[in-house]
């Protein structure tokens, strides 16, 4: 009972966090440049998001075959290759990286 | 290689979409198969995905309290670590703001991957639009999906990082937001913001490196003013 009490309330929470940033983007004009500047946030966060998760694991080094991975996927991408490839190939490089023995 | 029904001009989005929802799929399958072997009843992942629909924040909760750190703090790291959609929200919530219906619904399905197809098709709204519904709708069922079959699959739990899809997440943001970095502005703010990110984060919760990453704003502003002066 208190296990779906929780359940809900992490989907409500969620909701209300989606929620408030469109509900306040769709309440104010915007000039050109806010909106360049909102969209410039939120490229920030997802490159943050992306850098956090490729070089830490829980606050700590990630070792070197994830790092590693993510740049060769970021080299292809670089060279304009399909999202596809960029995607199978960081992922390859890294398993392979790891199947080798190499954390 | 796509079928025949979808649109011509939107084919690499249904393509690339369902690429990436293969790796989704399978990170649904951990995490259904995780809490199962853990002992917690099957509806609790299927519930939990079917209703959250944001991976970060299910293994969040669902880590603090296999851990036995409790449900209140295992809510706290779930909704601490979503924080990061208001800003996605703030910037793709447009998109959605039609119909009642849409708003409901857009809103439901914000996640990272919708916000960066949605900003990589940059100022076509119509392509945004088409862009941010078709990759999300694919990951909505991918995870689900996933998180089913785990849940069926029993004590078998497969381990994302043996097929390297812990690298395909950040390497497919960084694809996605790589043309947006042409402008110096931004190419600016984003290096400032991921340097802040990452050396707090050994110390904040998680969730937070990457909010306190917008400060890296800050490093654009100097050139804005002049910019705004010499015009």
């Amino acid at each position: 009972m208190t296990m779906l009490a929780a359940i809900l309330a992490l989907a409500a929470g969620t909701y209300l966090i989606r929620l408030s940033g469109a509900v306040l983007r769709n309440r104010i004009t915007l000039t050109p440049r806010a909106e360049a500047v909102l969209k410039a946030g939120a490229v920030v966060v997802l490159l943050a998001l992306a850098a956090t998760s490729t070089l830490l694991v829980e606050g700590a080094w990630a070792g070197w075959a994830l790092p590693a991975g993510v740049l060769v996927g970021t080299a292809l991408a670089w060279r304009k290759a399909p999202l596809a490839v960029v995607v199978i190939a960081a992922a390859a490089t890294t398993a392979l990286l790891r199947l080798a023995g190499i954390a | 290689m796509s079928p025949r029904f979808l649109p011509e001009r939107d084919r690499d989005i249904y393509r690339d979409a369902t690429a990436m929802s293969i790796g989704i799929c399978i990170v649904g399958v951990s995490f259904g198969a995780l809490a199962t072997a853990a002992g917690l009843p099957w509806w609790i992942p299927v519930g939990m995905s079917l209703l959250t629909y944001a991976a970060t924040s299910q293994f969040a909760m669902l880590a603090v309290v296999l851990a036995g750190g409790g449900l209140i703090a295992g809510l706290a790291a779930g909704v601490l670590v979503h924080l990061r959609h208001i800003p996605y929200g703030l910037a793709v919530g447009d998109l959605y703001w039609g119909r009642w219906w849409t708003r409901l619904l857009g809103t439901f399905m914000l996640i990272d991957q919708s916000t960066a197809f949605a900003l990589a098709a940059g100022a076509d709204r119509r392509r945004a639009k088409t862009a941010y519904w078709v990759t999300t709708t694919i990951m909505f069922v991918a995870w689900n999906a996933g998180t089913l079959i785990g849940v069926l699959a029993g004590g078998f739990i497969p381990d994302p990082d043996v097929f390297g899809l812990d690298a395909a997440f950040p390497a497919l943001l960084i694809a996605l937001v790589l043309p947006s970095l042409k402008d110096r502005d931004t190419l600016l703010a984003v290096l400032a913001g991921a340097a802040v990110a990452v050396a707090t984060a050994p110390f904040l919760p998680t969730g937070l490196p990457v909010l306190v990453a917008l400060l890296g704003l800050l490093a654009t502003w100097p050139r804005r003013g002049r910019k705004a002066a010499s015009e």
